[in-house]
């Protein structure tokens, strides 16, 4: 069960948003890189972010670029979930595969601050603040396998190969 | 059940008969990083505890985004590839070669074969038949060790052409139609497949720049055939043995199909702050512009400078309009000097980069002051994407920068050829 708050975001919120271009010189510098996190979508969002909080996104969120820094640096700013309408084929797969879970589903009924409490197994968002429940699409069964050991990496680690 | 492209080179990469919606596992012919993404992905390659690389001729690195290297930290990074490359027997393409895109098309890329790799771009190969996509640093790690990778094979969109361009109008004018007409996830997950009179007697730099720009539109892949004139190409490059006839079957099955009448296409450009958000050049008439971009890979080509030089040559560039050109790849620069267009555009004022990304993602070279507006010939105009969220950016043809370099404002090319 994740529990968390809800930073809302409106649609089309690209990489460049999340971890624009102008910051590749810290890309080897992770810590000093996600102090920008969605900086040029919401400069206050790094200072207000805690741990286990969630994203909660319009249409079509992370497109763009194929940077995994994107996913990393939401990772490391302690967000334990994204929640969108819809989100971009390339940053879906590089979520997954930093073990960052993706949930798809209609999240117009979320309003920015809201508490929210997430059952990943259930495939359940519960909006505490307003009262709601949400169903969110399932996530494609060799994602999910990649997604319960925490990522690609150790997904790879463990077994050596794709065992699909 | 005939076979899409995308169908046919993931079954037979695989192994299987892959259809649409199934999972497959296939091998990559080529699996390549850059200089912003190529570190992350040598990081997690080292964690994965995959101990080589699966082909290392297969495998190539390319330093391109930041060259020659603005600052110590993209100067390590860049020492970091050159080691891995050292160490594993990867292949280096280094500063003042050009951008990978186009030199992936210029030398490695083959039709029918499979290409990942760590820039979202690497789609432009799909102009020559291959199922060229990019992924992010895990998953190209990940196929540098294992030499394959896992595909959802994707549903198609067939994309019909017919007609003759208007003059003035091109290839870039297609795409930015295209993706204002179906928007910036209209084919999320999808491949776009280009069939249609007008692809057949579409250029290949021309097809590289719709491909190129498939994935903005969320497309996985942007795919034609390989026909005759991928063939003259690939001759063209000294590799005509490279070259293998792909087309997709007449009964392959599509999720959609959209005609375009290109005939009626009119120059189009792009507003901020979204691909999606297009308009025809001649609504954004009289827009001031500060600075206007050619290149990149989508449109850095020899055909696209000798666009710009055409319309350019005896003729000088606006006063209050910077013109900045970066050729995509050596041999563009090469060919460039040799037929005299950098000589037209460097009188005309402009200021030629060394073959590479340049100003396109906003790391140096060109980055906008607040309140700019900029033309450039590249794929994105996200807020920022040119190193300043106070800044504007315009994506459009070769043609219409060159127009617009020569007013200072934004201009439709039919009127200046």
């Amino acid at each position: 069960m994740l529990k968390g708050r809800a930073f809302k975001f409106g649609d089309s919120i690209s990489t460049d948003h999340i971890i624009p271009g102008r910051f590749a010189c810290l890309r080897s510098n992770l810590p000093e890189l996600a102090k920008h996190v969605l900086e040029d979508a919401d400069p206050t969002f790094v200072s207000r972010v805690k741990g286990g909080d969630f994203i909660v996104a319009g249409n079509n969120f992370g497109l763009g670029s194929s940077r995994e820094h994107a996913p990393l640096v939401i990772k490391m700013a302690g967000v334990s979930a994204i929640l969108a309408k819809s989100v971009a084929r390339i940053f879906f797969r590089n979520a997954i595969n930093l073990g960052l879970p993706v949930l798809i589903f209609d999240t117009g009924e979320i309003n920015d601050g809201d508490e929210l409490e997430i059952d990943l197994v259930a495939g359940t968002v519960k909006d505490i603040t307003n009262g709601k429940q949400f169903t969110f699409g399932r996530i494609p069964e060799v994602m999910l396998r990649i997604l319960d050991e925490g990522g690609l990496i150790p997904y790879i680690q463990k077994h050596g190969d794709f065992k699909l | 059940m005939g076979k899409t492209l995308a169908e046919k080179i993931l079954s037979k990469k695989s192994g299987n008969d892959a259809r649409a919606g199934d999972i497959v596992i296939a091998e990559v012919d080529l699996v390549f990083v850059q200089d912003t993404t190529g570190p992350l992905t040598i990081r997690q390659f080292q964690a994965s505890g995959l101990e080589s690389l699966a082909n290392p001729q297969k495998t190539a690195l390319f330093i391109d985004h930041a060259v020659p290297s603005p600052n110590q930290a993209l100067s390590n990074d860049h020492l970091f590839l050159r080691h891995f490359a050292g160490e594993t027997g990867g292949f280096i393409s280094d500063v003042g070669d050009g951008v990978c895109h186009q030199i992936v098309v210029e030398s490695l890329a083959r039709p029918g074969g499979v290409i990942v790799a760590s820039d979202s771009h690497t789609v432009t190969a799909g102009g020559l038949g291959a199922f060229a996509t990019g992924m992010g640093s895990s998953d190209v790690a990940v196929a540098m060790g294992l030499g394959k990778t896992w595909f959802r094979v994707p549903e198609s969109i067939r994309i019909v052409t017919s007609g003759n361009f208007q003059k003035g109008v091109g290839a870039k004018d297609l795409i930015l139609y295209l993706i204002g007409q179906i928007g910036a996830d209209g084919a999320t997950y999808k491949a776009l497949e280009f069939s249609g009179d007008a692809v057949g007697a579409l250029s290949m730099p021309g097809r590289f720049t719709i491909a190129n720009m498939a994935v903005e539109a969320g497309a996985k892949v942007g795919l034609f055939p390989a026909d005759e004139t991928t063939r003259d190409y690939l001759v063209e490059q000294g590799r005509g043995d490279h070259y293998q006839p792909i087309f997709p079957d007449v009964d392959a099955v599509y999720e959609q199909a959209i005609c375009i009448d290109v005939a009626e296409l009119e120059p189009t450009l792009s507003k901020p702050h979204a691909v999606d958000n297009t308009a025809p050049v001649r609504e954004l008439k009289g827009t001031k512009i500060q600075q206007v971009f050619i290149g990149t890979c989508t449109n850095g080509r020899l055909e696209d400078l000798a666009m710009a030089a055409n319309i350019l040559k005896g003729k000088k560039r606006h006063r209050e309009t910077r013109l900045i050109v970066a050729p995509a790849s050596r041999q563009v620069l090469l060919g460039a000097i040799k037929s005299g267009y950098i000589q037209s555009l460097v009188e005309a004022g402009a200021v030629v980069l060394p073959p590479g990304c340049g100003p396109c993602l906003g790391l140096h070279q060109g980055v906008l002051g607040d309140g700019e507006a900029c033309l450039s010939t590249s794929n994105r105009n996200f807020k920022g994407r040119m190193g300043n969220p106070e800044a504007f950016v315009y994506l459009g043809s070769p043609a219409t920068a060159a127009a617009t370099a020569l007013t200072g404002e934004i201009t439709d090319p039919r009127e200046v050829i």
